[in-house]
């Protein structure tokens, strides 16, 4: 039997959970220096002048850095389709544009002088007028981040290529809703360490990061610092998760090789709590305008997604983000009558990245939203109205309204499992049991389904696999895990495809020197495509080795039979004379030229997870407080490797979903002062606001890669959202609520309640 | 998250405590749990010069019987109080209601002395402690002092404690048979009250108040109406009378108002109010 398939714990945890991981804030780096940001207190403001003197004189502070002291480029917008004039300072020039934007960066022996020197940096600021809301953001009297922009918006797609025609319909319904900001919040904050190798033209950049992919990184400290690819060097060790925000380039990182080159020392830089919160990247954050059309009989054909999309301070991967939810913007459904357009608009907040499902939750959430509303106003039951606009199974691949092309799936069938797992027909009783009761706390079931976009925009994941003299086996691989358990599963694929033992198989990633190209760990594509390569890379291994083999053995190549149970070669009728891996590895050393497998693996298209997800919660209708007593789960995300990686995978992004429709939010002021800057507000959830999961199993392998595999790093986040928040507002329906915003906390439930219509929604 | 510098001192006693304190004056702050103290030092939001730490005094954490009420030592931790037998026999509100302060390490760490040293209107058990008409003893360089809880928290995160002074027990009345109950309004198991009420019953009923002003406060309608012989209902949806609750990233004043109601009509309600 394959080890593929099976619950093989993590090799990784042995170490993490002994405390002998690598994080770099543990690494021991000889002579470093400590770098602390000074950071604007203000979130749009003229800089009118910086006084470092005093810091300066501080005992222990060896430099302060300002802009001007900075000889680099400013970063580019991430991508040519925005606005070129929003580029971003490494430290602000002349104007600061959020609340945590590096102004000055100071370096000290003592990693707690930082702080102190940090204090004493004193900055001028002549304030600006704020724009904290993105819909302010477009107002024709609204301040201008970049004024050379002409405009706030920083990305645009509009309507001509998609759009919608809504006269055929009986029902029409329009709703603004907005899914929040929120915070990635990983445990180990941003942290690196930077120094150079050597002197001069010689000299190298290293840089020890934790993030989702050393190449990227790279590539961008070589356009920065204007160095060919041999002298910069970018290693990732151990990460303590990321969610998507640790995937662009931050202005700290960038900095830090700067600095060190300044001082002639290594420099290290771990943030703070507060920092992440408020510096690193945010995700989400789309004002949604919905717009659904149908028939009374339940089909809906039309359907009208605009969407504002806040991109933060200084346009990053998040404002390139409703390019991902346009792609799914019909979600399950058939429904080619669609239409989608966007703008992202910069405002003086932490500029949004990605976030576990980076655009395609936001897609979900509109559409799945959309359909209770028209559920309610045509009075029909959610399930059955989903049933009657989902793609068939026997329409794949399928091409939705904004052109992407589904791979498979089967949606019904996953609706059909987590209704019946759920009990749906006697959740349906007790609810209306407790209306007729005028019980207080109210019943609600919610349905999300969905359908998301895993390994796209092309590109390819490099793996490798060396038989060392021991027999033993070498494995390189382009993706960079972040928690994930890559060392793991792709040990599986590598023992299955050779027949040696994972304990035998080592992986490596997340080196520039020792890995030769990679991608991020991003959009769930990891085993896909990375796996895909190293399984290809076992395979390529098992032919070179076929012909060792033949060698050894003397026979034709034709005529060497691969024992793969065992691990061992033989001719064809003489299976008791045998070479076995370490037989070849040990001959091979002989030669000095090992057996390498190598492979670069890309899919001819994207794949589609699918599934549905059911949340069962209890309102309570005098105070608003929502207890979610049930989630049950439908993922499929093709074949499953290895279950119980999948099923952490899946229980993370529950939470995490269920945390954005309940709980959590980045929020500011007025004036755009971070509200939210630490863990006593900004309310992460945690295991006593969860229910047990109920995962029910459904794989339907995808044609796009050898493995049949899919991506599964993200669908609990985007399933769970709609899922927990539509039963909330199902609880209350009756009582007249037809939506509310996430997160939906108790004051918000409870002013709904309030403001409610006195006449129940008509049937 | 790092603070600003600062001097440490051990006092190995209560006395050098106080005698440490006086020598400070302002500038110095006494360090129990330190659950309140330290995240506003690594916040920056409190900068003292020096820190006296009175977490080794294991003579100042007990919990004793003293006949018609029960003495607590301040250095007690919330677990020690919601894992007390004594407490769940006599004063079954005051463990109860430990056993809902944050998680399990703050309980382990957190003290009685300095939650109520603390005086945050938020917590819990402030509240608890004015509910049952608990006494404070506080000791300085002229001896002791007792205090009533109605007499102790003056202001937000302020006490009658003087500078040199140090809180060194709290005496909580036995509850005997009357009924009482503590309900906590929060987001996450872990986290501060939005709102909370502590009811306990009796000739006196007594009804405290958790963030619904600068201080930790009781529903002195509430408690007018009960002896003068209002119903549960009826008293209850005087809760919020005389109150001023904050505005916060989890509420607004009129929905704390609301909580504070339903919560007192709840509270009441267990604790065998009709
Ligand atoms: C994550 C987290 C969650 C929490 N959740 C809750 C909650 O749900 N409910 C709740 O009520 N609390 C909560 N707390 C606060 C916790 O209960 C604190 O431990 C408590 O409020 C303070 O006690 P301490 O011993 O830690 O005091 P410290 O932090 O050491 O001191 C607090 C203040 O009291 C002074 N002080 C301390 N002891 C004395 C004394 N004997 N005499 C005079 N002055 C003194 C100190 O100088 C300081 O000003 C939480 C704390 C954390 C970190």
């Amino acid at each position: 039997m394959s080890i593929l398939g099976n619950s093989v714990v993590r090799r990784e945890d042995p170490a993490l959970l002994r405390g002998e991981g690598t994080f770099i804030d543990g690494m021991e780096i000889e002579g470093a220096l400590h770098a602390t940001f000074v950071r604007s207190t203000i979130a749009h403001a003229r800089i009118s002048s910086i006084e470092v003197r005093q810091a300066l004189e501080l005992d222990g502070v060896v430099d302060v850095v300002t802009a001007a002291d900075i000889d680099l480029p400013d970063l580019s917008p991430e991508s040519p389709i925005m606005n070129a004039a929003m580029g971003r300072p490494l430290l602000a020039r002349d104007t600061v544009r959020f609340v945590g934007e590096p102004v000055a960066v100071v370096l000290t022996e003592e990693r707690y002088h930082g702080p102190d020197a940090a204090e004493l940096v004193i900055v001028d600021y002549e304030p600006l007028a704020p724009v904290v809301d993105p819909l302010s953001a477009l107002a024709a009297d609204a301040p201008l981040l970049f004024p050379a922009a002409g405009s706030n918006v920083g990305m645009e797609i509009d309507a001509r290529s998609m759009q919608a025609d809504f006269s055929g319909c009986d029902v029409v319904v329009r709703k603004r809703i907005r899914n929040q900001r929120v915070a990635p919040a990983p445990i180990e904050p941003r942290v690196a360490a930077a120094w150079w190798e050597g002197e001069g033209e010689q000299s190298r950049l290293v840089l020890y990061l934790a993030c989702q992919g050393v190449h990227p990184i790279q590539a961008k400290l070589m356009e920065v610092y204007g160095l060919p690819a041999d002298r910069v060097r970018v290693v990732c060790p151990d990460v303590g998760g990321s969610f998507g925000a640790k995937a662009g380039t931050y202005p700290e990182w960038v900095l830090l090789g700067a600095l060190s080159r300044r001082v002639g020392r290594p420099v290290r830089w771990t943030e703070t709590r507060t920092e992440n919160l408020t510096a690193m990247g945010h995700g989400r954050g789309q004002v949604q305008d919905i717009t659904i059309g149908g028939t009374r009989d339940g089909r809906v054909t039309a359907y009208r997604l605009e969407v504002v999309q806040d991109a933060g301070a200084y346009p990053a991967i998040g404002a390139l983000l409703p390019w991902m939810t346009r792609s799914m913007v019909t979600g399950v459904y058939d429904i080619p009558n669609a239409e989608f357009s966007a703008r992202s608009v910069v405002t003086n907040t932490t500029p949004v990245v990605a976030y576990r499902g980076a655009g395609r939750p936001e897609a979900a959430a509109a559409i799945e939203r959309a359909m209770d509303l028209f559920a309610t106003e045509i009075g029909m039951d959610p399930a059955e109205v989903r049933r009657r606009n989902f793609i068939p199974a026997d329409a794949f691949p399928y091409t939705n309204a904004a052109g992407t092309t589904y791979d498979c799936g089967a949606y019904e069938k996953a609706l059909d499992l987590a209704l019946e797992a759920a009990g749906y027909e006697e959740l349906r009783a007790e609810q209306e049991r407790r209306r007729q009761a005028g019980d207080t706390r109210a019943l609600g079931i919610g349905l999300a389904t969905y359908v998301e976009i895993t390994a796209f925009g092309g590109g390819g994941e490099f793996g490798s696999c060396e038989l060392r003299p021991d027999g033993s086996v070498l494995v390189k691989t382009g993706s960079n895990p972040y928690g994930q358990g890559h060392h793991t599963v792709w040990s599986q694929l590598v023992s299955a495809r050779l027949g040696i033992p994972m304990e035998k198989i080592e992986v490596v990633h997340g080196d520039t020197d020792l890995i030769p190209s990679s991608s991020i760990t991003g959009g769930s594509r990891s085993v896909q495509l990375a796996g895909t390569a190293v399984w290809d890379a076992a395979g390529r291994l098992v032919d070179l080795a076929r012909q060792r083999a033949a060698d050894h053995l003397e026979a034709a190549i034709e005529d060497i039979v691969f024992d793969q149970s065992l691990g061992r070669f033989y001719v064809a009728g003489t299976p008791a004379v045998d070479v076995t891996w370490a037989e070849l590895g040990a001959a091979a050393d002989g030669t000095g030229n090992p057996l390498v497998g190598l492979a670069n693996f890309s899919a001819p298209g994207a794949t589609f997870p699918f599934g549905a997800h059911v949340a069962v919660v209890e309102v309570d209708t005098e105070t608003g407080s929502v207890e979610l007593s049930r989630l049950i789960a439908v993922d499929d995300a093709g074949t499953i490797l290895n279950p119980l990686l999948a099923e952490g995978q899946v229980h993370g992004g529950l939470a995490q979903g269920a945390a954005q429709a309940l709980l959590e939010e980045v929020r500011y002021d007025a004036d755009g002062n971070p509200l939210t800057s630490n863990f006593a507000d900004y309310g992460v959830i945690s295991a006593c606001e969860l229910p047990m999961f109920e995962r029910i199993p459904m794989e339907t392998p995808t044609p796009v890669n050898p493995l049949g595999a899919k991506g599964i790093g993200e669908s609990g986040t985007i399933g769970a959202t709609p899922a927990v928040q539509n039963a909330v507002i199902d609880a209350v329906a009756h009582l007249g609520v037809d939506h509310i915003d996430p997160p939906l906390t108790p004051e918000r439930v409870w002013r709904a309640l309030q403001a409610r219509s006195t006449d129940p929604p008509s049937p | 998250m790092i603070p600003a510098p600062f001097e440490y001192l051990r006092a190995g006693s209560a006395e050098e405590a106080i005698s440490l304190l006086a020598e400070h004056g302002d500038d110095a702050k006494v360090l129990a749990g330190g659950h309140s103290l330290l995240p506003l030092m690594k916040l920056r939001l409190a900068t003292p010069g020096v820190l006296i730490d009175i977490g080794e005094l294991r003579e100042l954490s007990y919990i004793r019987d003293g006949g018609d009420h029960v003495a607590i030592g301040a250095l007690t931790c919330h677990r020690d109080l919601e894992r007390s037998e004594l407490l769940q026999h006599e004063v079954p509100l005051l463990s109860f209601t430990a056993h809902l302060v944050g998680d399990p390490q703050v309980r382990n760490r957190g003290t009685i002395g300095g939650s109520l040293a603390h005086a945050d209107p938020a917590s819990d058990l402030p509240a608890a402690v004015l509910g049952l008409g608990g006494t404070l003893v506080v000791t300085g360089r002229e001896g002791s002092r007792h205090l009533a809880a109605d007499k102790f928290f003056t202001g937000f995160l302020e006490s009658a404690l003087a500078p040199d002074e140090l809180l060194t027990e709290i005496r909580v009345p036995k509850t005997g048979d009357a009924g009482w109950s503590y309900q906590k309004f929060n987001r996450r198991a872990q986290d501060w009250a939005i709102v909370a009420v502590a009811a306990v019953t009796g000739p006196q009923p007594r009804v405290a108040l958790v963030n619904m002003g600068p201080t930790p406060m009781r529903a002195a309608a509430t408690e007018a109406a009960l002896v003068s012989g209002a119903s549960a209902a009826e008293a209850a949806e005087l809760a919020a009378d005389g109150t001023e609750p904050p505005t916060d990233i989890n509420a607004t004043p009129d929905y704390r108002e609301h909580l504070a109601r339903v919560l007192t009509r709840r509270a009441l309600a267990e604790a065998g109010v009709a």
